[in-house]
């Protein structure tokens, strides 16, 4: 069972002794000497049936420091943490190992295992979908971007951490190497990032000096106020749009009062969706506010805020078509166009008397 | 260890902006090449502030798929990446002639290799010509017929106009084409006129683009007369004012391009090995250059 393990094993100290996850391990003139937090023993052959105590240790050092590709360590802890190695012994990992161990990473959740040999294989579903069946099963790495690209709908998705990752897919049993490549194409970055708010090394970039670095068309976003980079984050940064979790803020030293969310990896500059956005409400804030007068009954009134908050929750295509109890229903807007609009295309909003007195006010 | 990266624009908008990309990043992938290949976009994720740390890699090849030296080339691509110390006088460049510059990443301490873009490498030249033989289906495309490069042109950049010159000096040269014209959007000579400037009843236009969007695939097949609405599509070849119009879209999906990209790298001390073979021979290339 384990003797690709202790065969690695044997070569190894044939090199330098080793000592990996409380597995320690040596040979001299007497023989070898292995020795756990548990159990020390000494022995001249690293006969695998004698040492069945030992075999999750060695297959465990085995499996990390030979078989495994992923290298770089942000992936290395990263693949780690997904099975707690820093929290669970080696014996009580392997025997978790052999159930699976589950975490959920954004939409994700990953699933870990090992077979006979102590080979660590992964699973990716979407975390609706973990126990279901009649998933499709994909097998590239990159088949994971073409399944990023589009949302359910067949909507492009230009942000990867939006919640809105499509189902009824599996990755099933990969490696290692392709685990981390996979949730590459899916949250871009996600793992150096995490990693380095592990190790307290994450560069977060505050609003102010992100702004401050635009430069062409965006370089006017500057001109935001605290106010106004409160309202994009908590527009576009919670949960509910983008599963990173916010860990920018207005400066070093001023908060913004928004919600950052609770997801798994960091969110460390403002994105380049906010940053385009940014622009757009920039102009916007250019204009000075007037005071406008419409004629409403106060059922109208209610119904243009369920139509704001329809469209803002992305809720339209989830009220029925004759519900016409609802404000934001189709029947409902057309019936409001036709009575407010009337022969003009938008709103008959006209400014009110403030405009022309302030005006005026000028002239005298 | 050595990366390649391939930076892009990318879109929030359209999902074909990064499809070349992703397929010649797949290709040169393929090749074995390098130990990781990865791509980074100005637009869309990993975005160019976050893809180095992507990469394990001590050496990293940055090429930028980008037709012209210019505002995302120059100062875009270096300061998102935090290229420390860098100036565009590292690449010594007429604004054509950038091959590499070697800096360190702030953030990373990486070694980066920052090409030039794949806009103004002599191979690209071959990618033109792959382009009119791919949409003509003639491998032998050139006697009696035209050939329009079409760049997009803007007042504001040189360097634009001139990698639209460049290659068609180039393929002028050859003598291939009975006539070879560079044409623009945004500047005279103008692609809407594109029949004017030519005597040959068939021209072949390549847009020099890296992706198909809005420009190459809206405004272009409208502006020449090929379509009266972008949303029907246009023949191939078209009948426009007694010529031929082949119209081949943007030459950046031409398979060949990931060949133009091993070159930069190349250029650049990356070992690449055989496989720039390897993506002409992936590529059905027939192409040769001079």
């Amino acid at each position: 069972m384990s003797a690709v393990a202790f065969s690695a094993l044997e070569s190894a100290l044939e090199e330098t002794p080793i000592a990996y996850d409380g597995l320690s391990a040596d040979v001299d003139e007497e023989g070898y000497q292995l020795e756990t937090p548990a159990e020390r023993i000494r022995t001249d052959q690293l006969e695998t049936e004698a040492l069945s105590e030992f075999a999750p240790w060695v297959q465990n050092w085995w499996y990390w420091r030979r078989e495994c590709e992923v290298r770089a360590p942000a992936g290395r802890r990263y693949l780690r943490m997904l099975e707690r190695a820093e929290s669970m012994a080696v014996p009580e990992r392997m025997d978790a190992l052999q159930e699976g161990i589950a975490t959920e990473w954004g939409e994700l959740t990953l699933n870990t295992s090992v077979d006979h040999e102590g080979r660590r294989r992964y699973t990716v579903r979407h975390t609706a979908d973990a126990g279901g069946a009649d998933l499709e099963q994909l097998e590239s790495p990159e088949d994971a971007r073409a399944l990023a690209t589009f949302d359910a709908a067949g909507r492009y998705r230009p942000l990867k951490s939006a919640p809105t990752l499509r189902r009824g897919w599996s990755f099933t049993e990969v490696t290692a190497e392709s685990l981390v490549r996979i949730i590459g194409y899916l949250y871009p970055a996600s793992i150096p990032n995490w990693n380095r708010e592990q190790t307290g090394t994450l560069d977060v970039s505050h609003w102010q000096p992100t702004a401050e670095r635009q430069t062409g068309i965006y370089g006017i976003i500057e001109e935001l106020d605290l106010a106004a980079v409160d309202r994009i984050a908590a527009t576009c940064c919670v949960d509910e749009e983008c599963l990173k979790r916010r860990e920018w803020e207005y400066d070093a030293d001023t908060a913004l009062s928004a919600d950052g969310g609770a997801g798994a990896f960091p969110c460390r500059e403002p994105c380049s969706l906010v940053v385009a956005a940014a622009r757009k409400w920039t102009t916007l804030e250019r204009e000075s506010q007037e005071t406008y007068q419409i004629d409403l009954t106060p059922s109208e009134a209610s119904q243009l805020s369920a139509i704001i908050d329809a469209v803002a929750d992305g809720a339209t295509g989830e009220i029925r078509e004759a519900d016409v109890g609802e404000g934001a229903n189709r029947y409902r807007a057309r019936y409001l166009r036709e009575k407010l609009f009337g022969e003009e295309d938008s709103l008959p909003l006209r400014p009110k008397q403030g405009l022309l007195r302030r005006m005026l006010r000028g002239l005298i | 260890m050595q990366a390649l990266v391939i930076v892009a624009h990318g879109s929030h908008l359209n999902p074909d902006s990064a499809a070349p990309t992703y397929a010649h990043a797949d290709t040169i992938r393929a090749t074995g090449a390098f130990d990781v290949v990865q791509t980074g976009f100005w637009k869309e994720e990993p975005s160019l502030r976050e893809v180095l740390r992507t990469v394990g890699a001590e050496e990293v090849y940055v090429v930028p798929l980008f037709i012209s030296e210019g505002y995302f080339t120059e100062q875009v691509i270096p300061r998102e990446l935090r290229l420390e110390g860098w100036d565009v006088s590292a690449w010594d460049s007429d604004g054509l002639s950038a091959s590499t510059a070697t800096l360190p990443a702030a953030d990373t301490g990486q070694t980066i290799h920052y090409c030039g873009p794949v806009g103004t490498h002599p191979a690209m030249t071959d990618v033109i010509i792959q382009r009119a033989e791919s949409v003509t289906g003639d491998s032998d495309v050139g006697q009696g017929a035209g050939l329009a490069v079409v760049g997009h042109g803007t007042d504001r950049n040189a360097n634009s106009a001139k990698a639209i010159e460049y290659h068609a000096e180039r393929i002028r040269a050859r003598e291939r084409f009975d006539e070879v014209q560079a044409l623009y959007m945004d500047e005279e000579p103008e692609v809407d006129d594109v029949t004017e400037f030519f005597e040959t009843e068939d021209i072949v236009v390549v847009p020099l683009f890296i992706a198909d969007g809005f420009h190459t695939q809206e405004d272009i097949p409208e502006d020449m007369g090929l379509t009266d609405d972008y949303r029907d599509g246009y023949p191939v070849p078209a009948r426009v004012d007694g010529h031929r119009i082949y119209y081949s879209g943007a030459v950046g999906t031409e398979p060949l391009m990931a060949e133009v990209i091993l070159e930069r790298a190349a250029d650049a001390g990356a070992e690449v090995g055989s496989a720039r073979a390897d993506v002409t021979a992936a590529a059905g290339a027939t192409v040769r250059g001079d």
